[in-house]
């Protein structure tokens, strides 16, 4: 009990910060009273025993797990199975995600505006589906190429960096309606649950491999599945 | 109190909808590829449950308290009667007077700063990234140096929407620094702060930037919300690189300012 009370106070504590800001706002700079102050409270209370409840979850069931099935395949030693895993994790995760969806329903919008596309519900609605499914095989592919990363030893910094200049590149030539969401969709893809997982599954894999030094090579796997979304959609908006 | 657990259904129905990829492909691989039985299976499970409720519960406070007034304050604080800024009388030339809308940059400031400090996602890497390194990352360190980093990254993104500035400008100069930087910042800490730059917009962080995205490019005149409005995200995403690799520097710079003065003529570390 007294366990909870105290992860309560610590995202209590993560939490007042934007408290703060939004009552120095509200109170000072805008000068108005607090509409629905009680919802406002129960809201509050909610996000602290929902946040208390996820971290406590991450610890006993998300790391363990995602740690756990990285020595697994890491003692199976089949390639091939590792990669097709690290596949379904990123593209599974990301082609469901909401904010995916609403963001390319959006870019169908822009692109009709732009006039890239004809303003059809059929065409608007296969757009975004295409895009959607793009983003998701980006995420896919970023996930397997970091997984293989970590098995090479290869430093993260010069994927990474080559992954910049095809950015840099895609940017002068991809139609400028598209480089504002494409930019964008690097960030959306990586989910609150999706994160915990991939960190620890990658963690778990430089452990699990001799040679390897889990800080240096464990890290990356999200650096790659935001990277490589922004490349892809580029060059689907090339394409269409 | 029934509209309130109507809404609770929706929320934890969406957080289902979210987990259950995750689960099938878990599962699936565990059973029928590795074949091994889940250590702690019962505590896993649990585990999974806690996450499910808990962030129903986090997102179902975040629809009823702070993205309402959150939203509503980003609608206000660009509105440009606020800022007492005569359109009129300006023009076209919003560029010129960019300063006037300083309320919205120490906003956009404040708010990235603060939504990223209560970011799950980040709270997670950095529990993960202090075990790792055996506690030489400081938990907390290492999620003030992402939240200055989205903090400064979302107050040049809005300023950038009023001035009207191509956002890839921005981006490539970004990019160039890190590249730069890379190659100074301690090995150890490159995976993780490229990571961070992807951590540090989700659950909290998007919604609230979005609405001032959008507020902001809906009232400076010749901003279109669908093309301007975009973006915030992607310097909230470069940003919080340079600045982890740059609290690394510091402490790396700090620990040898450190022992020159202690007189340990020590080789090497």
């Amino acid at each position: 009990m007294n366990a909870f009370f105290k992860a309560l106070l610590e995202s209590f504590r993560d939490l007042l910060p934007i408290l703060l800001v939004i009552a120095f706002f509200q109170l000072f700079v805008l000068q108005q009273p607090f509409p629905n102050l009680l919802q406002m409270l129960g809201g509050i209370l909610m996000v602290v025993i929902g946040l208390s409840l996820f971290i406590h979850g991450l610890r006993i069931g998300l790391f363990p797990i995602g740690e756990n099935m990285a020595y697994d395949f890491a003692r199976k030693g089949s390639l091939i199975w590792l990669l097709l895993f690290a596949f379904a994790l990123g593209f599974g995760t990301t082609v469901a995600e909401p904010a995916l969806i609403a963001v390319a329903a959006e870019a169908a919008t822009v692109a009709v505006n732009g006039g890239m596309i004809e303003n059809t519900p059929e065409r608007i609605e296969s757009y975004a589906y295409n895009l959607r499914m793009t983003v998701a095989v980006s995420v896919g592919f970023a996930i397997v190429l970091g997984v293989f990363r970590i098995l090479k030893g290869w430093p993260v910094q010069y994927l990474i960096i080559s992954g910049y200049i095809g950015v840099v590149i895609m940017t002068a030539f991809a139609p400028p309606e598209i480089i504002g969401i494409a930019y964008d969709s690097g960030g959306v893809t990586t989910s609150t649950i999706t994160v915990p997982l991939v960190t620890a599954l990658g963690v778990g894999l430089a452990s699990s491999i001799s040679g390897r030094n889990p800080m240096v090579d464990g890290f990356g796997l999200i650096a790659f599945a935001s990277l490589t979304p922004m490349i892809f959609v580029m060059g689907y908006g090339m394409l269409i | 109190m029934t509209e309130w657990f109507n809404h609770f259904v929706t929320v934890f129905g969406s957080t289902i909808h979210d987990v259950i990829p995750i689960v099938v492909i878990i599962f699936g691989f565990q059973l029928l590829v590795l074949r091994r039985p889940i250590p702690h299976l019962k505590r896993v499970l649990t585990g999974f449950v806690f996450v499910i409720f808990g962030l129903a519960f986090f997102l179902m406070g975040l629809e009823e308290a702070l993205f309402p007034i959150g939203k509503l304050m980003a609608k206000q604080l660009t509105d440009p009667v606020f800022l007492g800024i005569e359109l009129g009388a300006i023009g076209d030339d919003i560029a010129s007077h960019w300063y006037e809308y300083y309320w919205v940059y120490l906003f956009a400031f404040a708010i990235g700063f603060s939504t990223t400090i209560a970011e799950p996602s980040l709270i997670a890497v950095a529990i993960k990234a202090s075990e790792v390194s055996g506690g030489a990352i400081n938990p907390w360190g290492l999620r003030i140096a992402v939240a200055i980093g989205v903090a400064v990254g979302i107050g040049l993104g809005t300023f950038r929407i009023v001035t009207g500035t191509p956002l890839y400008i921005y981006i490539i100069i970004g990019y160039i620094v890190v590249i730069i930087q890379t190659f100074y910042a301690p090995k150890s800490i490159i995976a993780l702060a490229y990571d961070s730059g992807g951590v540090t917009t989700s659950t909290v962080t998007v919604p609230l930037v979005t609405a001032l995205g959008l507020g902001l490019s809906n009232t400076v005149p010749g901003r279109d919300p669908l093309l301007d409005g975009f973006g915030l995200i992607a310097f909230a995403s470069v940003f919080p690189i340079m600045s982890v690799m740059g609290y690394a520097q510091l402490g790396e710079w700090l620990a040898a300012r450190n022992s020159k003065s202690d007189n340990t003529n020590s080789e090497g570390e």
